[in-house]
């Protein structure tokens, strides 16, 4: 561990077992990932799903980001994978795990890994030159608070995220808008 | 060894702040031994209350007044055969019971039982209950479908439908009674349970009666989206005998089956306590302003010493009333010894409110504020138990067009509105 880190974490919080749960939470996320793209069953996907999420949201904790973890599990965890499964129960599992799978596309999907693959070595290589050497805040308590003002600015001045974050809410608004009309045959 | 357990007694702070695992251990134990107990206990009174609601007499067979009922329905449900059924998947079916469970306990990790009376304080604990509560409703969703079996499956469409409608009307309830923590100071806001209980000590008022009736009414919505939220009568919809059989557990038996039971319960001990937290003051006592003098306070601390000698004596009653035939001696004597437990109980919670009395850092004044705060906390959460038994009695089953049209028509644009004024009269206000 950093001496930067190690100094900026106060000493009655110091994490316990570090890398054992980076690893652990890691090695899980990437073992359900792939179990959620070799299974044929679409059930066992969603659940495999469930757990790179959660695992994900573990890792989002051990970087101090609290609030990320919390509305991680609330949205994905949560809200979304069970629409999903709820979708996917009303389908006939025994006919759709024997349909051929739509894998012409698998160059396409090999090249778009490998990119993304160069993408987080190159970070990897470069981190020391494209990152900060510690990591900026640790302070775990005020973490909801410093995302607020990001998004929504704080005495009286735009904060550094506000448009975005009113062109994305903008964007759900018109999805949701857009669902209504699709599923009403009249409004 | 005994050093360092008096100086951990004498702690201020929860063992998740002060980083001490092995007392979050214990904790831990102590918060799963008791939620179990309080599970049996509710088993037991859920029966007993119904029946008396119907003219029935309810258990009477097992001990004094069917009071050793659930500890026979435990040892008989682990005995029982366990079947999976060849037609479900195997794997899904197993686990199902489990993530249930998990998710209703994971969330006494932050469930504020005083000041430092948690496992741990979060930054984050309300969003932390909401987000792993929601999880619960993967556990009934996965547990129907795997069960390939109709009932199961149409219960499990219903309950996850139910389920994630009425969570967005007991977040926005929730939400309304965040933005009151931070009303009046600049950055008080919390999402923290121990927090948030502070700030209504901190501003004098507990949030169900703050602007008067923003708050009421924030408060009745999550009260009634709890139940929904737990399937309970009258919106046990996921489970209705009468159309489904027994819903998404239809096909379990046995230990998994007692595994799911538990998990409804302690989810409901859950969604009362964060009702509790938010709205009802928490740990603290009745008029802790308005009646702060040490008399006061003294006065109240006796309250948990009165309560198990209440207790004792309705035992004693039963005791007396017992009818005089040789084959009731055995049920005399354990009711006759379980009358002495609480009296005994009684006797030691009194001796420490009298010893404690003076409000200063001695280790009694200390086990005594730690018994007052747990005692307040339980007692509040005891009533919305009843409550949930009340429910079940009283109302008859919604039916699901109905349901949803509550959820969606009336909680939803209800809370939305309370939201929008809670902010609005805030900004006014400060």
């Amino acid at each position: 561990m950093n001496p930067a880190l190690n100094s900026a974490i106060n000493a009655s919080m110091a994490p316990v077992a570090t890398p054992f749960f980076f690893y652990l939470l890691a090695g899980l996320a990437i073992i359900s990932g792939v179990l959620v793209i070799t299974r044929r069953n679409a059930v066992h996907s969603a659940l495999a799903l469930i757990v790179t999420l959660l695992s994900v949201a573990g890792l989002y904790l051990m970087l101090y980001a609290s609030f990320v973890a919390g509305v991680q599990i609330i949205v994905y965890a949560g809200g979304i994978m069970v629409l999903f499964l709820f979708v996917i129960m009303l389908v006939n599992i025994e006919r759709s795990s024997k349909d051929r799978q739509f894998n012409r596309m698998w160059p396409a999907g090999l090249a778009a890994a490998c990119a993304l693959m160069a993408l987080f070595v190159t970070a990897f290589v470069k981190g020391k030159a494209l990152f900060p050497d510690r990591m900026i805040s640790l302070s775990e308590s005020s973490n909801t608070q410093q995302i607020a003002g990001m998004l929504y600015g704080e005495a009286g001045r735009m904060g550094e995220y506000t448009f975005a974050f009113e062109i994305a809410s903008l964007l759900l608004l018109v999805a949701i808008l857009g669902a209504v009309i699709m599923t009403k045959k009249k409004i | 060894m005994p050093n360092f357990i008096m100086s951990y007694l004498g702690s201020t702070v929860t063992p998740g702040e002060a980083g001490n695992q092995f007392w979050a251990l214990i904790y831990v134990f102590i918060i799963f031994t008791g939620v179990s107990v309080a599970v049996m206990a509710m088993n037991w009174l859920e029966r007993k209350a119904l029946a008396h609601f119907q003219i029935r007499l309810g258990p009477m067979r097992v001990g004094p007044h069917g009071l050793l009922q659930p500890i026979a329905d435990a040892l008989k449900l682990m005995l029982k055969e366990d079947i999976i059924p060849t037609e479900a998947d195997q794997f899904v079916f197993w686990v199902a019971p489990l993530i249930g469970l998990l998710a209703a306990f994971a969330v006494y990790t932050v469930i504020p039982f005083g000041p430092s009376q948690a496992v741990s304080d979060m930054n984050i604990g309300i969003l932390f209950m909401l987000g792993v509560s929601s999880l619960g409703v993967l556990g009934v969703v996965v547990a129907g479908w795997a069960s390939n079996s109709h009932y199961p499956l149409i219960g499990a469409l219903r309950s996850s439908a139910q389920m994630v409608s009425y969570e967005v009307a007991m977040g926005l309830a929730v939400v309304s009674a965040i933005l009151m923590t931070s009303l009046n100071e600049q950055g008080t806001g919390t999402l923290s349970m121990i927090g948030i209980v502070q700030a209504q000590q901190r501003q004098g008022v507990w949030f169900i009666f703050k602007f008067f009736p923003l708050g009421l009414i924030a408060f009745v919505i999550f009260a009634i989206a709890m139940v929904a939220e737990t399937n309970r009568a009258p919106f046990d919809m996921a489970e209705a005998e009468s159309e489904l059989t027994a819903g998404y557990h239809t096909e379990y038996s046995g230990l998994r089956w007692s595994l799911f039971m538990l998990a409804e319960y302690a989810a409901m001990i859950a969604v009362s306590s964060i009702a509790v937290a938010l709205w009802l003051g928490g740990w603290m006592r009745p008029f802790p302003n308005l009646l702060h003098a040490p008399v006061w306070d003294f006065i109240f601390s006796l309250f948990p010493a009165l309560t198990f000698f209440g207790l004792a004596a309705i035992a004693v009653v039963g005791v007396v009333r017992m009818p005089s035939h040789s084959f009731f001696r055995i049920q005399r004597v354990g009711l006759a010894g379980f009358a002495a437990l609480l009296a005994f109980i009684a006797l030691l919670l009194l001796v420490i409110a009298v010893a404690g009395r003076s409000a200063d850092t001695s280790l009694a004044a200390r086990f005594r504020e730690g018994i007052d705060y747990v005692y307040w906390f339980v007692l509040k959460v005891a009533v919305f138990m009843y409550l949930f038994i009340w429910y079940r009695a009283t109302w008859p089953r919604y039916r699901f067009d109905q349901l949803m049209r509550v959820g969606w028509k009336v909680l939803l644009p209800i809370s939305l509105g309370v939201l929008i004024l809670t902010a609005i009269v805030g900004v006014v206000a400060s």
